[in-house]
């Protein structure tokens, strides 16, 4: 169960300027660690962080390993129009989730 | 008593129903902390202990074991209020004190009949947090148990107790030198207001157990093993030397 | 309390070995596998590959991390950069930098006026006491950067790995 936070105003003013947070549960395993058996543990990242508004892409961002754990991410977008804001993380090891909260614009 | 903006804000009507007086000087960890990671705490959607208390929520209402139920069939949310901020407690039918993880475990093995969850394990601490969550901006208010007491004397007399290779106990960080610095770290007064808490040096929820096993590995003391009385005691003395200040669980902790 | 205040030392001195000692065997069994470990060059060298000969303009950009990282984990940064974000006037990308984590690269954001505001939040790790730069690309092909030097307090107990 991969556990996602999303905080996105659900009603917006057309025009207006809005704060959008997202906070991802993963190990953001840096691949430069080492292990209790004194082996690197493998690198196992969130490589990419992407939103988009009504399938249109608003925002992108491409992690390195010194991202912290359970990363958290806050930017802004103007409120177009009303409809469906997706969050979507992929990286390391096939990861791949993807959150999706509803929105108003009046 | 002159405190930060965002801790009065935050903790402004807690702290009112927590019969704190003027005279109370006892400092939270939290207030410890600089501003942004104390902002991390009180955002519920920053606070990456949420993410927990979230897992939590839905291991809750999911049905397990042989008897096929889920935590939300016997409790209701509503009775959850106030538990975390009155254990450990004594088990019922039992001759010791549990935790509340022990609890958890407990209900897990005998009502659900189902695998017991592994110590400081994902799914006990985030069932942990959950039910620690609703007990939020309470006070934190021991039972007066008397089957208590002698495991609360335990715990005392272990606080005070020099152990390990740098002979130190408890008490001499926690109370002799608390807000002092030790290798740039401000060290806290130990009062377990925020447990399971997401501690950042774990970059992961912890339980005040893991915590507690932490402090004796760090002065070379030998650890309990996990499910040792000691660690109840312990747990029992310390809720009992923070008895009246505000829980926070899920807190943020450096 | 004598023997309180040597035993206190004591406790700084062997969690600064430790941690001193781990870092070392890190450093020892990364290297043949990376042999470009961040450094004040190698970050001026990512800075120069995203930025190209032109020039790196001060002011705009604003870099907000703690003064005194409490834990390197987790450390709070906010990038703001001063922008009209209009279709003729916006940031195009956001790039930070650090010069001591074992790479360069902290993380690179792209922008378009769809977002209002030049501001982005996260949570990055930083082994250590080091210098932090952020870097804006604006539509018009400027650069503007901010840079701030942070120290990274290290926990005094360490817990062990087992």
């Amino acid at each position: 169960m991969t556990q996602v936070l999303i905080n996105a105003p659900k009603t917006a003013k057309k025009g207006e300027v809005i704060e959008l947070k997202a906070l991802i549960l993963h190990p953001m395993e840096t691949g430069f660690r080492p292990g209790t058996n004194g082996r690197l543990i493998p690198r196992n990242i969130i490589e990419r962080f992407a939103a988009s508004w009504n399938g249109n892409e608003i925002f992108r961002m491409e992690f390195s390993p010194a991202i912290a754990a359970n990363p958290f991410v806050s930017f802004f977008a103007v409120a177009t129009e009303g409809g469906k804001i997706t969050f979507r993380w992929t990286g390391d090891e096939g990861f791949a989730v993807e959150e999706s909260v509803a929105i108003d614009v009046a | 008593m002159l405190l930060p903006a965002v801790f009065a804000a935050s903790f402004a009507l807690a702290q009112a129903s927590a019969d704190k007086t003027a005279a109370d000087k006892r400092r939270s960890g939290y207030q410890d902390m600089g501003a942004a990671l104390q902002k991390m705490q009180d955002d519920d959607t920053a606070n990456p202990g949420m993410l927990f208390v979230q897992l939590g929520q839905q291991l809750w209402a999911k049905p397990a074991g042989a008897a096929n139920k889920a935590c939300a069939d016997c409790h209701s949310l509503a009775d959850m209020k106030g538990v975390a901020a009155r254990y450990p407690a004594m088990a019922k039918d039992g001759d010791k004190p549990i935790d509340l993880e022990g609890r958890v475990r407990l209900c897990r093995t005998v009502n659900q009949q189902a695998e017991p969850l592994a110590p400081e394990s994902r799914e006990l601490l985030s069932l942990a947090a959950f039910v620690a969550n609703q007990s939020r901006g309470l006070p934190i208010a021991p039972p007066d148990d008397p089957r208590l007491a002698p495991f609360r004397a335990q715990g005392a007399a272990i606080y005070q107790r020099r152990q390990g290779q740098l002979n130190l106990s408890c008490a001499i960080c926690h109370d002799d030198n608390a807000g002092k610095k030790l290798a740039g770290v401000t060290i806290p007064e130990a009062h377990p207001t925020g447990y399971p808490l997401y501690r950042l040096e774990w970059q992961a929820l912890g339980s005040l157990k893991r915590r507690l096993r932490n402090c004796l590995i760090g002065i070379r003391a030998e650890a309990y093993p996990s499910d040792a009385v000691e660690y109840v005691a312990l747990e029992i003395y310390l809720m009992d030397r923070a008895r009246g200040m505000v829980f926070e669980s899920p807190g943020v902790r450096p | 309390m004598p023997g309180t205040k040597e035993a206190k030392k004591e406790a700084t001195k062997e969690g600064t070995t430790r941690r001193t000692f781990i870092a070392g065997a890190a450093l020892v069994s990364v290297l043949p596998l990376s042999p470009a470990r961040a450094t004040p060059q190698a970050m001026a060298a990512a800075i120069k590959e995203v930025v190209g000969d032109n020039a790196i303009l001060e002011g705009r950009v604003t870099l907000d991390l703690p003064p005194l990282i409490e834990n390197g984990n987790t450390v709070p940064v906010t990038v703001s950069v001063e922008s009209p974000m209009s279709e003729a006037d916006h940031v195009k990308a956001i790039h930070v930098f650090n010069e001591k984590n074992p790479q360069p690269h902290v993380f690179d954001v792209r922008l378009s006026p769809r977002n209002g505001k030049a501001v982005v939040a996260t949570r990055i790790k930083l082994g250590d006491s080091q210098k932090i730069v952020a870097i804006a690309e604006t539509s018009k092909g400027e650069f503007f950067s901010a840079s701030a030097d942070v120290i990274v307090t290290l926990a005094a107990c360490l817990e062990d790995l087992t």
